[in-house]
């Protein structure tokens, strides 16, 4: 019996051996599933909850109204305007941002090899932070013709620019022999986290009262903000960058393998790290500018899902997306409805709730040998 | 063919290659030996594209390997590197699934699956598939990975020759999985795959490669076949231990043994 025949009678028996089993992908799916019907629940709930309060078929109703299907339960009129012009903006854009955040966070863990990296790492969150504090505290002074020229839309855009300039500029340090060195971006990361740390302290030490107020709930996020402009100005960067993430789940598989590994296989190592903090630093960038600085969400809900559905960035990446929005949904809505009528900045209760649930994970996966 | 000619590399001005030329034929294993900092590993990584020599061609089916791209030299060279880390929780099946990639343009197949599992068992760890990586020791992780370019080269694609570069694979495992290890190397090189192996053990080579190449300081000091190159007057002269050939008791290959005053020559 020559080689070959052996090679092919021991395909044969693997494969009789395949059928019995569950695939990989299978557990992923249903995994999936029950994220996406969770986030559906979790939209309705909170489409219906605040101070109106309107039932989940009444939401239901209305939602179908706008999509011109006509439900069987009534509503009134001001219901539907509470819901629609109120609510929905709101909920997508937590959606849009808890899930850019997720998705963002996974795609950075895979980029780094590294199960804590976070996209503040990058210097995206702090870049923003710093623009959006300049514009906050020297917009009325020194800074009056640009806040005139961009009108509202001022921060927003500042934070922007100010994370997307401090993520190239830790690219540029990270270029060695022109290729991008993972070790050198993350000192690159921090040592640029620290200046722009500085720098935000000095805005915030000169600032007047009002301006800290102002300069404190946004640095501690909210999605307070929501309206419909806002959600148009996050989506195609937000959205269309994180839709764009998803295309890379196989190629980032290959990187956890190694740089040299991943080539190996055919993936375009260069481009991929490149597209990744591109599409990372637009996404981040622009949810920061919207809704100020949300932390912790990059970092614990891709860990969730690695102990769930395991570490394949095809289920990870879209689960990523789903669960991070479903958890900035419940974060908004506690922090909207526990101290009504006034409003907790939400970056504190994703902190509250997840610090120690991140702990927990941490000390539950050691022991299982899963880090 | 994966031919190399002439390969000088040059890095922050040490001369790691020097005017090596190597050549793999499909069906051939052929051995790559030599002392710690020989450029044994250089050599490789230049054959598979990590690193471009300073002078020097490198080809691969006859043409130059920069102009491959990077999906199709996949298809049909795989590398093994020295060591692979991989701190995410993968299963086994999942690693050796990793090796499919090139091929795929979907999710993967059935076909997909019973190859990643032919493979593992070729490699002696289908018995770990479900097993987390990060759990593994550290030769059972070196035999997934191994596993893991077989999957990656396990067919033939249109009769375009296959090669399979591997970097020390017996560097963790015990005498028997190593000889497994070069056992594995040889079926595939029976199956028209071209081998290259990076070996430390000069027996091993003997035992499984059809030609060898020894180097010392960048520089090829002997190649052909086994029993032309592992005489011990070019052992010695690139080891600088004193050394013994005798014929191997059951085979005809040559077994290298360190001379008997090898420790009063060490003290000296």
């Amino acid at each position: 019996m020559s080689s070959i025949e052996v090679a092919d009678s021991s395909l044969r028996q693997a494969s009789r051996r395949l059928l019995p089993k569950v695939s990989v992908g299978e557990k992923g799916t249903l995994g999936l599933l029950v994220l996406t019907v969770l986030l559906g629940l979790l939209s309705i709930v909170c489409l219906g909850t605040g101070a109106v309060s309107v039932a989940p078929s009444q939401v239901l109703a209305i939602l179908g109204k706008g999509l011109d299907l006509t439900l069987p339960w009534a509503f009134e009129p001001h219901h539907e305007a509470i819901v629609l012009s109120i609510r929905l903006p709101r909920i997508l854009l937590g959606i849009l941002i808890g899930g850019g955040l997720a998705v963002a966070g996974a795609a950075m863990q895979g980029l780094f090899r590294n199960p804590l990296a976070d996209p503040g790492l990058i210097g995206v969150s702090s870049g923003a932070a710093v623009a959006a504090v300049a514009t906050i505290v020297l917009g009325a002074t020194v800074l009056d013709f640009a806040t005139q020229a961009l009108g509202p839309f001022a921060l927003s855009i500042a934070a922007f620019g100010g994370g997307a300039a401090t993520t190239l500029l830790v690219y540029r340090l990270s270029l060695v022999h022109g290729t991008v060195s993972v070790s050198t971006m993350l000192l690159a990361g921090i040592a640029i986290n620290a200046v722009a740390g500085a720098i935000t302290g000095v805005f915030t030490f000169v600032a007047d009262d009002a301006q800290l107020r102002s300069l404190t709930f946004w640095s501690m996020g909210s999605l307070g903000g929501a309206t419909w402009p806002a959600v148009a100005a996050a989506a195609p960067f937000t959205g269309l960058a994180t839709l764009a993430v998803l295309r890379y789940a196989r190629p980032l598989n290959a990187l956890l393998l190694g740089e040299a590994e991943a080539g190996h296989l055919g993936c375009n190592v260069e481009r991929l790290k490149r597209s990744v903090v591109l599409l990372v630093a637009l996404s981040v960038g622009a949810s920061v500018a919207v809704a100020g600085i949300i932390g912790f969400v990059g970092l614990v809900v891709p860990h969730l899902l690695r102990l769930t559905l395991g570490p394949d960035h095809r289920f990870l990446l879209p689960g990523a997306a789903l669960l991070g929005a479903s958890l900035l949904l419940g974060a908004d809505l506690i922090a909207r409805t526990l101290v009504a009528p006034a409003e907790l900045p939400i970056g504190i209760v994703t902190a509250i709730i997840g610090g120690p649930f991140f702990m927990y994970l941490l000390q539950r996966g050691r022991r299982l040998g899963k880090f | 063919m994966l031919e190399g000619r002439n390969i000088h590399v040059v890095l922050d001005g040490n001369v790691l290659l020097e005017g090596v030329s190597i050549h793999v034929r499909p069906g051939e294993v052929v051995a790559v030996l030599g002392p710690n900092g020989a450029g044994k590993s250089t050599l490789l990584k230049v054959l598979c594209g990590d690193l471009s020599p300073t002078k020097g061609t490198v080809s691969m089916g006859g043409r130059a390997l920069t102009s491959w791209d990077k999906k199709a030299s996949a298809q049909i060279r795989a590398v093994l590197p020295q060591q692979s880390s991989l701190s995410f929780p993968f299963r086994v099946l999942e690693v050796a699934l990793m090796g499919r990639s090139p091929h795929l343009r979907g999710p993967e197949t059935q076909r997909d699956y019973a190859i990643a599992r032919a493979a593992l068992q070729e490699a002696g760890v289908n018995h770990l598939e479900d097993r987390l990586y990060p759990t593994l020791s550290g030769g059972e992780g070196q035999r997934v990975h191994l596993g893991r370019v077989l999957a990656q080269i396990w067919e033939a694609m249109d009769q375009t020759p296959r090669y399979l570069l591997l970097d020390e694979p017996t560097s963790s495992l015990d005498l028997a999985h190593q000889h497994h290890t070069l056992t594995v190397a040889r079926a595939f090189a029976e199956r028209q795959v071209g081998v290259l192996v990076v070996l430390h053990d000069l027996n091993l080579a003997a035992q499984y490669a059809d030609r060898v190449l020894l180097l010392k300081e960048g520089r090829e000091v002997a190649t052909g076949p086994p029993e032309q190159v592992l005489q011990a007057e070019i052992i010695e002269a690139v080891y600088e231990i004193p050394i013994t050939v005798i014929p191997h008791p059951h085979s005809s290959c040559p077994l290298v043994v360190p001379a008997a005053n090898i420790l009063s020559k060490l003290k000296t």
